[in-house]
């Protein structure tokens, strides 16, 4: 028997031998810094390493580090070669020619070739996939056909002349073509692997890459480790050895674990400490434009709304944007007066027309409008704005409330719904008034906003149909021509501004803090971020 | 064997609500074009009637399939729910026998030393944590000993071995610590007066022994009985402290698995911590059976 001192004893022993295994067992991240091993943050973890049967921007990220396409972005969002050495474009916009690399090759030393390319487009349109993003190529000749079942796969207009030679035929030109062709449902998968492991063929261990990084291991709700692909074609170009991408669902969590040295890049800032991470982190800090917009809809097939353009005119323009972007949201966001953000390639968004009044003649000319569609003091509009259920949606809507009741005397409701709620009352359009929502774009060109406000488009939240607009859609879509398409897309775009289906409120900016050893980082609309462009620098060379 | 309707009961009550939710695990802001959504759907049986639904899953179960999940589409929630339980089970074990052994010390202490300055410190901390929750703890012991002291890990993944689980186990334990001093300090006191005890000391037996042989176990009772509630709370409190930690545990893939209607993933986890409440407490009643000999008899 024991007598209690010597239990005490043993207890103090103990806790003394946990202390120092604590103590070693603990390494900080930037140790590793020999093994040169990147610590990147993800907010979610990927659907899936399938590229068809990936969905979120998360997924995307780690994609492109294990994946390529037959194009690929440089560090400051200008395309590049990708798989594709050179290509080039028929006259009228629909054939397009690739030249495949002949020293692509697959982590397993397998050559890439062209009929890879040819398998993993059919794949992506085969019904029996099920690909998220089928549509993306949906002017693939015949691809619309295949995805509704109607033709079989091997229809589609996709075909390898030789190993090396690709040809993608068109139905009608498609501008933003090669940009597509760097998003990751275009990548191409293995087709032997398909064959052997089925739909396990993206799992770690059986996943074969054609990136810059293979797929070691992921622990769902943890960590996707990757490591250096030495078959890969542009290997010698790579600097980092490893990519750890932590799922980290908390953006405070991201933001403690790169205070304590454990991740170099976050994917987020959390917004509650924002002025707080300013002041400690200025140089750190990357704030860049981003291709997304954040907008309240209008319900456009129920009253009040439905064929009142003045009311929608007048709650559009009574909402302070300046204040909601400086005090609201305030992580450098900026207040959007057009429904396509600045920065997409070679297009110049329309503005609404009230952009360039004050406030307080938008607030006058908004009463006005309100009271000639018979609201006003003895008539007050009341309306309910729906929004998902968290803590920045309820300031933002807040803020909203106070500004429509202050200049307009309208009361409004505040609805707040668990998200995926919100999304099922968003599609039925019932019981939705006012409603927010977002649109990120997929690529970098103004189609990829314009098109989702076309009637009968499956992201229409507003049901916004008019004629003209789609007209015009329709005329840019035919269009060979640039200048002319642009032309057509600007032209839709005042349309669409004019008819006020939506409130645009802000456009959303990318917020990642990158660490002083990162080097060759490069903020861009797309915030696309390869970590094979990156590098990491001694933690020491920087004061 | 009373448990298997309990189960059967849950899984379709589980089952049912997990369904009447709006929304489901396809959706999102960017709307899937009709044919899109028909392939997913029919790719996971989601089109056939409800009924048959609820079938073909307790089919699964009962053959101890619990299916694909929607959200990891490279992965079966069996898959899943392996790699998270043991997670969750070293964090709960752990936070679970630093509650048991902290808080019965403490509470034994305090009882010993009762209305000294000892019995106040480890009343009023007992009391606080019990009323911190933990998401307020869990945060500020981060900023502390990981950001500021730089002592502890952050975050799990990247982090080998025992250090990651410190700050977790600290904060899920302690409400618990306290819940526990306070039950033993007063089942203590209240042993430490009746005639029994009496007896053992006018028989020139010393504080500790009397407390070894005498009065340990019998203050130990309520204890036991807290330790089904307390399983309970430490499940859900490993919601918070998984979250906030970035444990990859089954709190985690749970209130994930709701968020994006993954049915599935819910549905497997719900099993899980039924069968799990179902076997704790058939444990602590034989536990209670071995430790109180009254109650073996009946």
């Amino acid at each position: 028997m024991i007598s209690k001192r010597r239990a005490l004893t043993y207890i103090v022993i103990l806790l003394a031998a946990a202390a120092v295994v604590w103590q070693y067992s603990n390494v900080p991240a930037p140790d590793e810094q020999a093994a040169s091993v990147l610590h990147r943050g993800l907010l979610t973890d990927p659907e899936s390493m399938d590229p068809h049967k990936a969905r979120s921007t998360q997924a995307g990220i780690v994609l492109r580090d294990i994946g390529e396409g037959l194009l690929g972005y440089s560090a400051t969002g200008e395309l590049v070669p990708g798989a594709a050495e050179h290509w080039s474009v028929s006259v009228d916009g629909l054939t397009h020619t690739f030249s495949i690399r002949e020293d692509a090759r697959w982590s397993n030393g397998d050559a890439l070739t062209a009929d890879h390319f040819v398998f993993s487009l059919r794949r992506l349109v085969d019904p029996a996939t099920a690909a998220f993003y089928s549509q993306m190529v949906g002017d693939i000749v015949n691809a619309s056909a295949i995805i509704a079942g109607e033709l079989p796969p091997e229809e589609l207009g996709v075909e390898a002349a030789d190993d090396y030679t690709l040809t993608i035929t068109l139905e009608r030109p498609v501008p933003y073509l090669l940009s597509l062709l760097t998003f990751p449902s275009t990548f191409p998968v293995h087709p032997g692997s398909v064959a052997t492991y089925g739909d396990g063929f993206a799992r770690a261990g059986n996943l074969l890459s054609n990136g810059a990084y293979k797929l070691d291991a992921w622990e769902p709700g943890s960590v996707l480790a990757l490591s250096r692909n030495e078959q890969y074609w542009n290997n010698a170009a790579t600097a980092i050895d490893e990519v750890r991408h932590h799922v980290v669902t908390q953006e405070m969590t991201q933001l403690n674990r790169y205070r304590a040295g454990e991740l170099h890049i976050t994917g987020s800032v959390p917004p509650d400490n924002f002025a707080q991470v300013q002041e400690d982190y200025p140089d750190e800090l990357h704030i860049a434009p981003y291709l997304g917009i954040y907008y309240y809809g209008f319900n456009l097939t129920k009253p009040p709304f439905k064929d009142n353009p003045g009311l929608r005119e007048a709650l559009s323009m009574a909402i302070d944007r300046e204040v909601l972007v400086e005090s609201i949201t305030g992580r450098g966001e900026a207040a959007a007066y057009s429904w396509v953000p600045p920065g997409v390639d070679n297009y110049e968004p329309r503005q609404l027309k009230y952009a360039g009044e004050t406030q307080d003649e938008r607030n006058a000319h908004a009463r006005r409008l309100l009271a000639e569609v018979g609201y006003g003091p003895n008539n007050p509009l009341q309306i309910e704005l729906r929004y998902n259920t968290s803590d920045s949606q309820q300031r933002l809507a807040l803020a909203v409330q106070a500004m429509w009741k202050d200049a307009l005397g309208v009361e409004t409701t505040l609805v707040n719904e668990e998200f995926q709620v919100l999304l099922a009352n968003m599609r039925a359009a019932e019981v939705t008034q006012v409603f927010r929502s977002s649109w990120i774009g997929d690529y970098n060109d103004a189609h990829t906003f314009l098109s989702i406000m076309e009637s009968g488009n499956a992201s229409n939240m507003p049901r916004y149909s008019n004629e003209e607009f789609d007209a015009l859609m329709q005329d840019a879509a035919d269009q060979v021509d640039p200048k002319l398409r642009r032309l057509y897309l600007e032209e839709a775009e005042r349309v669409l501004l004019s008819d006020h289906p939506a409130i645009p409120i802000y456009f959303y900016v990318s917020k990642h803090l990158v660490s002083p050893e990162v080097v060759g980082w490069g903020d861009n609309v797309l915030d696309y971020h390869y970590s094979q462009h990156l590098s990491l620098a001694p933690a020491n060379a920087t004061p | 064997m009373g448990a298997i309707p309990t189960l059967l009961l849950v899984i379709v009550l589980a089952f049912l609500m997990v369904h009447a939710a709006p929304g489901g695990p396809f959706d999102d802001e960017r709307v899937l074009p009709p044919e899109t959504q028909a392939a997913l759907e029919a790719a996971y049986n989601l089109d056939e009637p409800l009924h048959q639904q609820l079938f073909n899953y307790l089919s699964g179960v009962v053959r101890g399939d619990l299916g694909p999940s929607y959200r990891y589409r490279d992965y079966t929630v069996s898959e899943l729910i392996g790699s998270a339980f043991p997670v969750s089970l070293k964090l709960g074990a752990m936070a679970m026998l630093v509650a048991l052994i902290v808080g019965v010390l403490a509470g034994t202490v305090a009882a010993l030393r009762r209305n000294t300055a000892l019995d106040k410190f480890v009343m009023a901390f007992a009391m606080t944590g019990i009323s911190i929750p933990v998401f307020v703890i869990a945060p500020i012991l981060v900023l502390l000993l990981a950001v500021k002291l730089q002592w502890l890990p952050a975050g799990w993944s990247g982090n080998e071995g025992t250090g990651r689980l410190v700050l977790p186990v600290i904060a899920l334990a302690l409400p618990q610590v306290a819940y526990i001093a306070r039950l033993m300090r007063a089942s203590m006191v209240d042993v430490l007066s009746s005639d029994f005890i009496r007896t053992a000391r006018a028989q020139g037996l010393g504080t500790t022994a009397i407390i070894r042989y005498h009065a340990l176990k019998p203050a130990m009772l309520p204890v036991l009985s807290y330790m089904g509630p307390a399983v309970a709370a430490i499940l859900t409190g490993s919601v918070v402290v998984e979250e906030i930690f970035g444990i990859p545990g089954l709190g985690q893939f749970f209130v994930r698995g709701a968020l994006n209607r993954d049915y599935t993933l819910v549905l497997g986890i719900v099993i899980f911590y039924a069968a799990l409440v179902v076997l704790f407490n058939l444990v602590v009643d034989l536990l209670y059976g071995i430790i109180d000999p009254r109650i073996r008899r009946r």
